[in-house]
């Protein structure tokens, strides 16, 4: 039988230089991938488990590793009867949907617009729209905080001038009546003001996403429907909509997840509280006042892993109906 | 002059030796009062320098909280509210200070009675030391007041009379109170049974959906049906805006709102407010503060530590500090004989307040805390809440949140 090289006992022959070398030639790629790996070990494996093993638990972190005790599903069984809990996913549900089915149905449009319109203004304009996106949450929660007030708020003010001036009244006279608006205190005008709020942070971001889409799209296509003689409309429904498929379903499942785990405009317009008969607090909230305000750890871990499970049910649900279909337009 | 340089020797002595650097971790408006004592304390101990780390109240304990938790990063000495003090007695966090070498137990007569005893565990250790203690009032505007004609007097004289009060106040644009959940909140910590807490009686029954709470929301809600309040939560810009704008008339809160009003949330409105008795007189515990170290202080500044805990509580001269700059009413009794109480307040109108917040304070019985707390006033301002902004019936949301909060304290 002949020997290969590289063997343990041919390699036994060869001087200790080589063997280092060879050594050095094979552990060198593991080695300079090896920080990844070892942060990524630290920050996102570690807790991913160790959540998933404090759901199983009831533990109080301010009395100390020692004082965590196994329950098996008890904190999952707890949660599946929680109103708060409940109220809280149907809210984020709510906002998710509310605040990002606009974001799309805007974004795109207007990213046409864009890219079919004043070419020059093209680059300030999306500039302008994604300043909001790169805007601190919580500065912008703030300033929206103020405008929606019942009193003093700016956005009140305007609908009570717009009901009152003679020029618009015919429009929103019929508006008088419920003004002021408490949009922060009555239970019914939270999650849309919280909508409001996410929907114009978050739509620039698409509009970005989209002009790039639509950048890909070559212009040919475009002036062949021209010399056929279509719309505008018709180029708009026929050529950007299929073509930007796969970018749609790119920024949706962006959306999906980003909106499923909003927690901190809510909290701020809330003011960490949920807001009347919690109907601004999304399931992120609840589960950071379980485990950082009540102190119930393991149940706060469970929130996590029944709001993961919700979130990649709904991705999966829309790759499968969408994600193959816009995919394989690229193709 | 003389004072002057000693002060400078015992600091550029103390500098020159090994300086020990404490943290203070305390919620607004604690700083101001510590900013001005320091020296005081400077005097007495060259050696250690202070460094005061200040936040908002509800920031500062979840902070301490996850503090605690994560067993780094806290002060080295904490201030806790008395409705956080009751979960870290029952729960840890804070070191044992009957224990020696603190010995606390020395000091235990210093104090009212129910605010050192909020601070004890069942078992009899002591975790944090009182500072202050809150007996309930009402702050009301002078010139609102004048314009109706009435006494202040007749406003408090009942529950009823208050509502009367606002029904006047009403036909002159004026609100009567700016949420009629505060006059919830005060309601709901008068008369109770002695040994039981605000949200639980002495055997651990959540009692939110008892009597006491049926009455309290329902007058709250009596007076927003009404449309006597201004429907502002608090806490809110909007809420600091109404204090400053004198859209309402009174606001039932601990002695303390008073500090908060004239250092910040209110300062121009100075010589325009009053305070009085609690409409019908109840009596009404509404706050208090400690001071604690907590466990992870290291050895070598718990000395330093206990040293600037029992500056802050046990010296007469600082309690009485606290309570002239930012109105924190002290917890020890035998400065309620000061001189100062009979000082008139220039941004009360020239009232002599400390007699009568004295006066309340010393009538106030004691209530009992519960580690469930915190949890069952979330549980319960989310009922008022839903009582009040959406008209919910009041017997099936306490209802519901009695069972909510049964379901938590399992």
């Amino acid at each position: 039988m002949q020997q290969r090289p590289g063997t343990p006992n041919d390699r036994a022959h060869q001087p200790l230089s080589t063997r280092i070398d060879r050594w050095q030639r094979r552990a060198a790629p593991y080695l300079f991938i090896s920080p990844f790996f070892i942060l990524f070990a630290i920050f996102g494996l570690f807790p991913i488990l160790f959540s998933a093993y404090l759901s199983l638990q009831v533990w109080n972190p301010v009395q100390g590793l020692g004082t965590m005790r196994f329950v098996g599903l008890e904190n999952y069984v707890f949660l599946l009867d929680d109103p708060w809990f409940w109220r809280s996913m149907s809210n984020t549900i709510w906002i998710a949907i509310a605040s990002g089915l606009p974001q799309h149905l805007v974004a795109i449009p207007l990213a046409f617009a864009l890219v079919m319109g004043v070419r020059s203004l093209r680059h300030p304009l999306t500039a302008i729209y994604f300043m909001p996106y790169i805007t601190s949450a919580v500065a912008v929660a703030l300033v929206f905080s103020t405008i929606f007030g019942t009193q003093f708020g700016v956005l009140n003010q305007v609908m009570a001038y717009l009901a009152q001036a003679s020029w618009s009244a015919w429009l929103f006279g019929g508006l008088a009546d419920t003004l002021p608006i408490n949009w922060l205190g009555r239970a019914a005008y939270i999650k849309p003001a919280i909508s409001i709020l996410v929907f114009w942070q978050f739509f620039g971001f698409n509009v970005v996403l989209y002009t790039a889409g639509l950048a890909t799209i070559p212009r040919t296509y475009y002036e062949a429907a021209q010399i056929d003689g279509a719309s505008t409309r018709q180029s708009f429904w026929h050529i950007t909509l299929p073509l930007l498929r796969p970018m749609i379903f790119f920024a949706v499942t962006f959306t999906i997840i980003g909106n499923l785990q909003l927690f901190d405009q809510p909290f701020i317009l809330t003011g960490g509280t949920g807001g009347t008969a919690q109907s601004g607090m999304t399931a992120a909230m609840y589960l950071y006042r379980t485990g950082f305000e009540w102190l119930e750890m393991g149940t706060a871990a469970a929130i996590s892993w029944l709001l993961f499970l919700v979130i990649g049910t709904l991705t999966v649900i829309h790759f499968y109906f969408f994600g193959r279909s816009g995919l394989e337009t690229r193709e | 002059m003389k004072k002057f340089l000693v002060l400078a020797l015992a600091l550029t002595v103390g500098l020159a030796f090994s300086q020990t650097r404490l943290t203070i971790g305390v919620f607004e408006p604690l700083h101001e009062h510590i900013q001005l004592v320091l020296p005081q304390f400077y005097e007495m101990y060259p050696d250690v320098e202070v460094e005061i780390r200040t936040l908002g109240y509800e920031d500062h304990h979840n902070v301490l909280v996850t503090n605690l938790a994560t067993g780094s990063g806290a002060a080295d000495v904490v201030a806790v509210e008395i409705g956080y003090i009751a979960r870290f007695v029952a729960e840890g966090g804070l070191r044992d200070l009957s224990a020696e070498p603190f010995n606390a137990d020395q000091y235990e007569d210093l104090f009212v009675e129910y605010a050192w005893a909020q601070a004890q565990t069942p078992d009899g250790r002591q975790v944090a030391i009182p500072t202050d203690i809150a007996p309930g009032v009402m702050y009301y505007r002078r010139d609102h007041l004048e314009a109706t004609g009435w006494t202040i007097d007749q406003v408090t004289e009942s529950l009823e009379s208050y509502l009367q009060f606002g029904r006047e106040l009403q036909e002159q644009g004026v609100f009567l109170t700016v949420n009629a959940g505060s006059v919830a909140d005060g309601l709901i910590r008068s008369e109770i049974p002695e040994g039981d807490g605000i949200f639980f009686a002495a055997d651990g029954t959540p009692l939110l959906n008892s009597p006491r709470f049926v009455q309290a929301a329902t007058v709250a809600q009596q007076i927003r049906q009404e449309g006597l309040d201004a429907d502002i939560g608090a806490w809110s810009n909007e809420w600091f805006e109404a204090f400053r704008q004198g859209t309402t008339a009174t606001e039932l809160s601990g002695a303390w709102l008073g500090g908060h009003l004239q250092t910040w949330m209110a300062p121009e409105t100075s010589g325009l407010w009053g305070t009085s008795e609690m409409p019908g007189n109840i009596l009404v515990s509404w706050g208090g503060s400690f001071y604690g170290i907590p466990t992870q202080t290291p050895a070598d500044k718990v000395d330093a530590a206990w040293n600037l805990v029992q500056f802050l509580t046990t010296n007469p001269e600082v309690q009485l500090e606290a309570f002239r700059s930012i109105n924190a009413f002290p917890a020890m009794p035998e400065t309620y004989d000061d001189p100062m109480f009979e000082e008139e307040i220039e941004f009360l109108g020239g009232q002599q307040a400390r007699i009568l917040f004295a006066d309340i304070a010393e009538r106030i019985p004691g209530v009992l805390t519960h580690p469930g707390d915190i949890i069952a006033n979330e549980i319960w301002q989310s009922a008022i809440g839903e009582i009040l902004a959406e008209g919910r019936d009041v017997q099936s949301a306490l209802d519901e949140a009695q069972m909510l909060v049964q379901r938590r304290i399992r």
